[in-house]
């Protein structure tokens, strides 16, 4: 059966307390904070972020196919499993799929790389799965949901076994959101809960346990998603499980994260589980999935992987709601679209999804974008595609007021970075603050959302100071 | 290569006066600067033989009607010239190597811009570097260089504010200029930041404006209007360096390339050893304060890492051993793109006749016009002096 290699996340770096939410409507908060992805964020390009992570020391070329699982995909139509997999720089003869419209939408992408490397057609596939859900401003959802994002290698190989699966198909009760709607909605949730999740959860847990002869005393930990803070302790003791073996649902540090949810616990789990463990796993939405996995070994650590983890502990408090009231574009002013070219943006995607350079095969010098004449020594046509770094020193820079023939009161810092390993770009900083950007500075590179040019989402590169732990 | 020194003559200058015109378009701007260098030249608009226009935007005009349709000139051969900023120089440029063919004896260059019809906070920056990223504003390009002139030469805003103070004297008494208001060393440090370390004292302002020149040869110069001090051309230089500097590896930000190799081959061409000492006077491409000080340096008016001590010491002003910028610069003048490099050969022509509108330099000799575009990409010089 198919296993797998590695997991990923990530957590947007901007957090907001429940509290703030709560005293910006005069409404009561329940306690916690959630993330916030930033403006230039979005369910693409978190999961591009989560895959990143999950890659570390694993060459892309080996990937044979990229499902994004997500509630909240930037487009409605136009795949964007094909655009997380060019900025992962993988190969294009892979099979990629958008598995969208159900919280459970990470453990059917899941079920589906299993068969897929189970049948022989793909050694490696890619899930990651990514949220930036809404909820109605002043209502509880705003409080409850969060935005974050998981990622899973299910491969051929890998250190953790997956011993079986459990599928229970949809019901009609639960949280919904049609096409023309903005914000999630929910009805009754006391019959949603207890009849659109914890009927189906409960009743998918037991048959797989059933089916593969096991007890919750002979596993660990069960990562068991929930839409709000408590009702997954009931399913836990419905199938047996003690409170202490139930994985933390991410509720006070990251809120409900939709789609996400799964392959963020399920990371969590796996970066702290033991060789010789059982992890079950229980996701929920339009019905329930099981998976029963088992640590042969442990995943190994790779040097820059943050995890689950690292991201938990990177973090910056927002200045108050109406910062996220900003990034959510919920007090967007109605401005003209920003001119654009989904022609230039096709031509270019190497430069821009894929971020290539070029290394001059006659001087050996890294250039960017890839150009036909070399700049050091003019040989024509010589050069070779080059992945370039993810990190970098800043070598100078501005605080840009100007944008868009809009004068903005918080500038936007432009930098000139050396890249470590050479090559030299120029990208916006986000999820920083101005007076951080100093000569010398050392940053990271992050996929983002650049502009709505031709009413089209033009994705590229931005970076940020590297993150501090913080208290 | 041969040389374009004292092949060409300039006969007449106009300058419409630079400013937020929201009332004149394009037409009235090349109409009023064309008629006051024809009058000055004391040329018929018939005896005009061909023409070239340097303009930026698409939207201020294409194709050389924006010169034959406002003039009613039709028949002739009229060209667009755009470089960025050197446009309206590079519109000189290429009349000047007209009448040197001895093709042409009468030819008018001209440059106008319009850039108040944009509406926006600062230059429309579309198709700069990509159209995808590279976003940046034109004041954020060459703040890069004072942040790194920050770091390297231990240079601060009071040294970029020092520019902005002398231009704003000169400004003052040039009436064609559209700011004419001197300001303080703390009005200027105290201004609105426009992109780090950049404030709005440190910015040319958007304006409206068009100027235009009369040129032939010597030999026709001689018998007209201005036959006793018309002004002749000593040197034209035009160089490109690359216009994605913040992508490429080598760029310091300390200086502008292209203004090191455009001055070099116009010393050469007018035969200019040391140029502190024999440059009269210069009108240099001040587009930001920073900009200012790093011309001093690649025009090789002062050493490398010596342009902010260039102008503390009071070299630029007026009453200095080089004046830049008598006229008040891009910074007070205004910098209706196109306009500009004709704009300056105006003041220069103007300043070596001893009839300059505003301050006048004593008794200068050569003069030189600098204008840098792009990210510093496009430079363009010009060397001017006397007959006698």
């Amino acid at each position: 059966m198919a296993r797998i290699a590695s997991s990923g996340a990530y957590v947007p770096l901007y957090r907001l307390s429940r509290q703030q939410i709560g005293d910006a409507w005069g409404i009561p908060a329940v306690p916690g904070e959630r993330a916030v992805a930033n403006a230039d964020e979005d369910s693409l390009t978190m999961a591009v972020a989560a895959g990143l992570d999950c890659l570390v020391g694993i060459d892309a070329s080996t990937i044979d196919g990229l499902f994004f699982a997500t509630t909240t995909a930037p487009y409605n139509e136009k795949q964007s499993a094909g655009v997380i997999a060019a900025a992962l720089d993988m190969r294009r003869d892979i099979n990629t799929a958008d598995f969208t419209g159900s919280l459970r939408a990470a453990t059917t992408a899941m079920r589906a790389a299993m068969d897929a490397v189970d049948s022989g057609s793909a050694k490696n596939v890619l899930v990651v799965a990514a949220d930036c859900r809404l909820g109605e401003p002043e209502s509880m959802f705003e409080q409850l949901l969060g935005d974050g994002a998981g990622a899973v290698l299910v491969s051929k190989d890998g250190p953790v076994a997956i011993q079986g699966a459990y599928s229970l198909a949809g019901e009609q009760v639960g949280a919904w959101r049609r096409a023309e709607d903005r914000y999630v909605r929910s009805f009754e949730s006391k019959v949603e809960t207890q009849y659109g999740y914890a009927t189906s959860a409960v009743a998918a847990g037991k048959a797989l346990m059933e089916k593969q002869g096991v007890t919750a005393e002979g596993i660990a930990k069960a990562v068991i998603t929930a839409s709000d803070p408590r009702s997954y302790v009931a399913v836990g003791k419905a199938l047996g499980f003690q409170p202490a073996q139930l994985q933390d649902t991410l509720f006070l540090s990251v809120g409900s994260s939709g789609a996400a949810l799964a392959l963020m616990m399920l990371a969590g789990a796996l970066e702290q589980a033991k060789a010789g463990e059982r992890i079950f796993l229980l996701n929920h939405g339009d019905g329930a999935d099981a998976l029963l996995l088992e640590m042969s070994d442990v995943i190994p650590e790779a040097a820059g992987r943050k995890g689950l983890i690292g991201h938990l502990f990177q973090k910056r408090q927002l200045p108050s709601y109406t910062a996220y009231a900003h990034f959510r574009h919920l007090t967007d002013r109605e401005q003209p679209p920003a001119a654009g070219s989904p022609v230039t943006y096709w031509r270019d995607a190497a430069q821009e999804l894929n971020f290539l350079g070029a290394r001059c095969k006659s001087c050996g010098v890294v250039q960017y974008p890839p150009p036909r004449v070399c700049a050091e020594c003019r040989t024509k046509d010589s050069f070779e595609n080059v992945k370039l770094p993810r990190k970098g020193t800043v070598y100078t820079y501005t605080l840009d007021h100007l944008s868009g023939g809009q004068y903005l009161n918080v500038p936007i810092p432009r930098l000139v970075i050396d890249l470590d390993g050479g090559g030299r770009v120029f990208l916006e900083m986000t999820d920083g603050d101005p007076n951080e950007v100093k000569i010398g500075l050392p940053v990271e590179i992050l996929f983002r959302r650049l502009h709505e040019g031709a009413n089209f989402h033009n994705y590229y590169w931005k970076c940020r100071p590297l993150p501090q732990a913080s208290s | 290569m041969g040389s374009i020194k004292d092949k060409v003559a300039i006969i007449g200058v106009g300058c419409t006066k630079f400013g937020e015109l929201w009332e004149k378009d394009p037409e009235d701007l090349v109409v009023e600067a064309a008629y006051e260098a024809l009058d000055d030249a004391g040329v018929a608009p018939d005896d005009v033989q061909a023409a070239w226009i340097g303009i930026l935007y698409p939207f201020t005009g294409l194709s050389g009607n924006t010169f034959s349709d406002p003039m009613k000139l039709f028949g002739i051969p009229v060209t667009r010239v755009e470089n960025y900023c050197a446009s309206g120089m590079d519109a000189f440029r290429n009349a000047c190597y007209a009448v040197a063919s001895g093709v042409y004896d009468v030819v008018v260059a001209c440059g106008v811009e319009k850039l108040m019809d944009t509406g926006s906070a600062g230059l429309p920056m579309q198709g700069f570097s990509h159209p995808v990223f590279g976003g940046v504003s034109a004041p954020g390009l060459f703040a890069l260089a004072a942040t790194r002139c920050f770091n390297e030469y231990g240079w601060t805003k009071e040294d970029l504010a020092r520019v902005a103070v002398k231009n704003h004297k000169n400004g003052a008494l040039h009436p064609k200029a559209h700011f004419r208001r001197p300001i303080t060393m703390e009005d200027a440090l105290s201004a609105p930041m426009i992109a780090w370390p950049l404030g709005r004292f440190d910015c040319c302002a958007m304006s409206d404006g068009s100027a235009a020149l009369v040129i032939t040869r010597p030999e026709i110069a001689e018998k007209s209007k201005h036959k006793d001090d018309y002004v002749l051309v000593k040197a034209n230089a035009l160089a490109t360096a690359t216009g994605r500097p913040m992508f490429s590896n080598s760029t310091d930000f300390l200086g502008f390339p292209a203004t090191r190799y455009a001055a070099k081959a116009a010393y050469a061409e007018a035969g200019v050893k040391d140029p502190a000492k024999e440059i009269s006077l210069a009108e240099v491409h001040d587009c930001f304060s920073i900009t200012e000080i790093l011309n001093y340096q690649d025009l090789g008016f002062c050493a490398q890492g010596d342009g902010a001590a260039f102008v503390a010491e009071g070299h630029a002003d007026v009453d200095g051993d080089l004046p830049v910028n008598a006229s008040g610069g891009l910074k007070c003048f205004g910098h209706p793109i196109g306009a500009t490099g004709c704009r300056m050969l105006y003041e220069i022509t103007k300043q070596l006749q001893g009839r300059a509108d505003g301050a006048q330099v004593k008794d200068p000799r050569l003069g030189l016009a600098h204008n840098l575009g792009g990210p510093g990409s496009v430079c363009s010089v010009t060397i001017l002096g006397r007959k006698d």
